[in-house]
C-alpha cells in the first residue's frame, strides 16, 4: 500500500462495483496482450508459451496430481519454517524490547548475524542437511526471522511512554501493561514485518527448492527446465506469484481486523 | 478588590483563611463533600536532576476541597512539582503528607495530552481509569456515568481517533474521575485547545470541582484561567513558593468582570517584574 493510498480522498463518488475491478483491469490486459504476442508469432513460443498452453500444462499436471503435491510440498515448508522462524524471531523480539538484559545479552550478536545473506549459507546448509526438508526449513526459518525479530523490537521500542506511564498510573500490571498497551501499540510495526517476512519467506523457498530439493514447486520448474517444457517453467513461476499475493492479501486481512482502531484502516 | 486579594508569607502558620472558606462551602455542600477531598501539607520539599536544583524547599498547606492553582514561568518546575504530589516521582528531599492515606485510585492526574489509548473504543479507556477496580461488575456502569458527566455518553462506541481534541480531553477527563479521586491533579490540561473550548473546558471543571468535592491542583499559564477557576493562586518563582494570593470570590466567576482581571493584572505584574531581574 503507497502512503498516497492511505490518504482519505476527497470527495470522488464511489461507483461500488466497478471500483473492485479495477485493479484486475491491467492484468487481464496484459494477459491478453500476451496471448495476442503469441497467437501471432511475435513472441515464438520456445521464448515464452502462450497463456492458454500454460492454462493446459496446468490443467495436465492438475489431473495427474502431480501440480497439487508439489503446491501442497512449498506451502507446507513455508509455513513450517515461517512459524519456526517467525515464533523465535517474535520471542526474541519480546524479550528484548521489554528486558534490558535481554537486549544487552543478545541484540548485538543478533545483528553482526543478521549481516550475513542467509542465502549465501546455501552450500553450507547443504553441506549439514543434504538436500533433505530440513535444510529448506532452516533456511525458511532464517529468512523470515530477522524481519520479524527487528519489527517487533521496534514497535515494542517505540511505544509512546506517556501511554506506559499512563498505565502504570492507572494501576495496570506487568501484564496488563502488555496485553492492553504494549502489545496493541506494537501491532502495527509487527505486520509491517510479518509482510516482509512473507515477502522473503517465498523468496527463499523458491531458491531452496530450485538448488536442492527433489519436490515442490522449485523442483518442479527445474525439472520442466531439463525437459524443455517452458511451459511448466512460467506455470511455476505464476503459482509462486499467486502464492506471494494470497499471503500478502491473508495478511493484509489480518491487519484491517485487529488494527481496526488506527486511523489508516477507519473507512466511513 | 482589597478584600479579595491576600498575600501571605510562605512562612506563615499554613492554617490560614482559605481554610476557612473551604470549610464553610464544604459545610454548604453537605457532609458527602466534606469527606471527599484529601488534604495536603508539603514541608521543605526539594527536587534536583543532577545539579539543577528545580524545587528549592516548597512549604504549603492545601486543605480539603481547596481548588489551588499554580502559575509561573516556563521551566519553573510547575510539572515536576505536580509530579511529585502525584507520586510519580520521589523528591529529593522533604515530604508530602496527605491527611489520610490515599489509596492508588484517591489521586489522579491529567495531562495536557489526554493519553488514550487509541486502541480502545472511548468507555475501555475510561475503565482504564478505574485501576484495580475495573474487573468488578459496576465496571461498565461507572464508565459510562463518567462519560455522561462530561456530556460525552454519545460516544462511548467510537475510537479516540474521530474526536476533537477537546472531546478527548474530556474523555480523559471522565477516566479521571470515574474512580471518583480525592485529589486532582491537573498538568496544563487545557494548554492545547483553542479559546472557546478552553473556556468551555473550564466550566466543566469547576462543576464536576463542585460536584464532587476533591481536592484540586491545577498547573496553568493562563493566569486568567488561574484567576478564574481557583480558591487560591500560587505562584513559583527560583523553585519556591513566591506569591500565595487567596481568590474570594463567589461562583459561577464572570469571565472579564473587573476584578477579575484586576487580581490577573497583579499575579501578572509580579510574574513580568520577576523576569526582568533575571535578565
Ligand atoms: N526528568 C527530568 N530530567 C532532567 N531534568 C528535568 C526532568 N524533568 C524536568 N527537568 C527540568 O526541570 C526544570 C523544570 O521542569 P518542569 O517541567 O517542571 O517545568 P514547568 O514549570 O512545568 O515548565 P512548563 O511551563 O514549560 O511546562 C526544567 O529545567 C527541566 O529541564
Ligand atoms: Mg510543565
Amino acid at each position: 500500500m503507497s502512503l498516497i493510498d492511505s490518504l482519505p480522498r476527497v470527495g470522488a463518488p464511489k461507483l461500488p462495483k466497478v471500483d473492485g475491478l479495477i485493479p484486475w483491469i491491467v492484468p487481464l490486459a496484459i494477459v491478453l496482450i500476451w496471448q495476442l504476442a503469441c497467437v501471432t508469432g511475435y513472441v515464438p513460443s520456445r521464448v515464452l508459451p502462450a497463456p492458454t498452453d500454460v492454462a493446459l500444462a496446468g490443467w495436465k499436471l492438475l489431473l495427474s496430481g502431480e501440480l497439487v503435491r508439489n503446491i501442497w510440498v512449498s506451502f507446507w515448508r513455508a509455513s513450517i519454517g515461517f512459524v519456526i522462524g517467525g515464533g523465535i524471531g517474535f520471542a526474541f523480539g519480546l524479550a528484548n524490547g521489554l528486558s534490558q538484559l535481554s537486549a544487552k545479552l543478545t541484540d548485538t550478536t543478533l545483528q553482526m548475524v543478521r549481516n550475513i545473506p542467509h542465502l549465501a549459507l546455501i552450500p553450507l546448509v547443504i553441506l549439514w542437511f543434504g538436500i533433505d526438508e530440513s535444510a529448506k526449513l532452516f533456511l525458511v526459518a532464517l529468512g523470515v526471522f530477522f524481519p520479524i525479530y527487528l519489527n517487533t523490537l521496534h514497535g515494542i521500542r517505540t511505544v509512546d511512554p506517556q501511554l506506559i506511564e499512563m498505565g502504570r498510573i492507572y494501576g495496570m500490571t506487568d501484564g496488563e501493561l502488555f496485553r492492553r498497551v504494549i502489545f496493541p501499540g506494537a501491532l502495527p510495526s509487527i505486520f509491517v514485518g510479518l509482510r516482509f517476512a512473507l515477502g522473503i519467506m517465498w523468496l527463499t523457498l523458491i531458491v531452496a527448492e530450485t538448488i536442492a530439493a527433489s519436490s515442490g514447486l522449485g523442483y518442479m520448474a527445474m525439472q520442466a527446465r531439463e525437459f524443455m517444457l517452458i511451459d511448466v517453467v512460467v506455470l511455476s513461476i505464476l503459482i509462486y506469484a499467486l502464492l506471494g499475493k494470497l499471503a500478502d492479501s491473508a495478511s493484509r486481512a489480518l491487519e484491517r481486523l485487529t488494527l481496526s482502531w488506527h486511523p489508516a484502516f477507519q473507512k466511513k | 478588590m482589597q478584600e479579595a486579594l491576600r498575600f501571605q508569607s510562605v512562612d506563615a502558620e499554613p492554617i490560614d483563611r482559605a481554610d476557612i472558606v473551604v470549610q464553610a462551602r464544604q459545610l454548604r455542600r453537605g457532609s458527602e463533600g466534606a469527606t471527599r477531598g484529601l488534604s495536603l501539607t508539603i514541608r521543605g520539599l526539594r527536587k534536583s536532576f543532577g545539579d539543577n536544583e528545580v524545587l528549592r524547599g516548597i512549604d504549603l498547606h492545601i486543605p480539603s476541597g481547596q481548588f489551588v492553582a499554580i502559575v509561573g514561568r516556563s521551566g519553573c518546575g510547575k510539572s515536576t512539582l505536580l509530579r511529585l504530589v502525584a507520586g510519580l516521582d520521589a523528591p529529593t528531599a522533604g515530604s508530602i503528607a496527605f491527611g489520610e492515606q490515599p489509596r492508588a485510585q484517591d489521586v489522579r492526574v491529567m495531562f495536557q495530552e489526554p493519553r488514550l489509548l487509541p486502541w480502545a473504543r472511548v468507555l475501555s479507556n475510561v475503565e482504564v481509569g478505574l485501576g484495580r477496580e475495573r474487573s468488578s461488575a459496576d465496571a461498565q456502569a461507572r464508565a459510562e456515568r463518567a462519560l455522561v458527566e462530561v456530556g460525552l455518553g454519545d460516544k462511548r462506541g467510537e475510537w479516540p481517533a474521530v474526536l476533537s481534541g477537546g472531546q478527548k480531553q474530556r474523555v480523559a477527563l471522565a477516566r479521571a474521575l470515574v474512580s471518583q479521586p480525592r485529589v486532582l491533579a491537573f498538568d496544563e490540561p487545557l494548554g492545547a485547545l483553542d479559546a472557546l473550548t478552553r473556556i468551555s473546558m473550564q466550566q466543566l471543571l469547576e462543576r464536576v470541582w463542585r460536584d464532587q468535592g476533591f481536592t484540586a491542583i491545577l498547573v496553568t499559564h493562563d493566569v486568567a484561567e488561574a484567576v478564574a477557576l481557583a480558591d487560591r493562586v500560587l505562584v513559583i518563582e527560583d523553585g519556591r513558593i513566591a506569591q500565595d494570593v487567596t481568590i474570594d470570590l463567589p461562583r459561577p466567576r464572570r469571565r472579564g468582570s473587573a476584578e477579575l482581571a484586576a487580581l490577573e493584572g497583579e499575579i501578572l505584574k509580579h510574574l513580568l517584574e520577576g523576569s526582568e531581574d533575571t535578565q
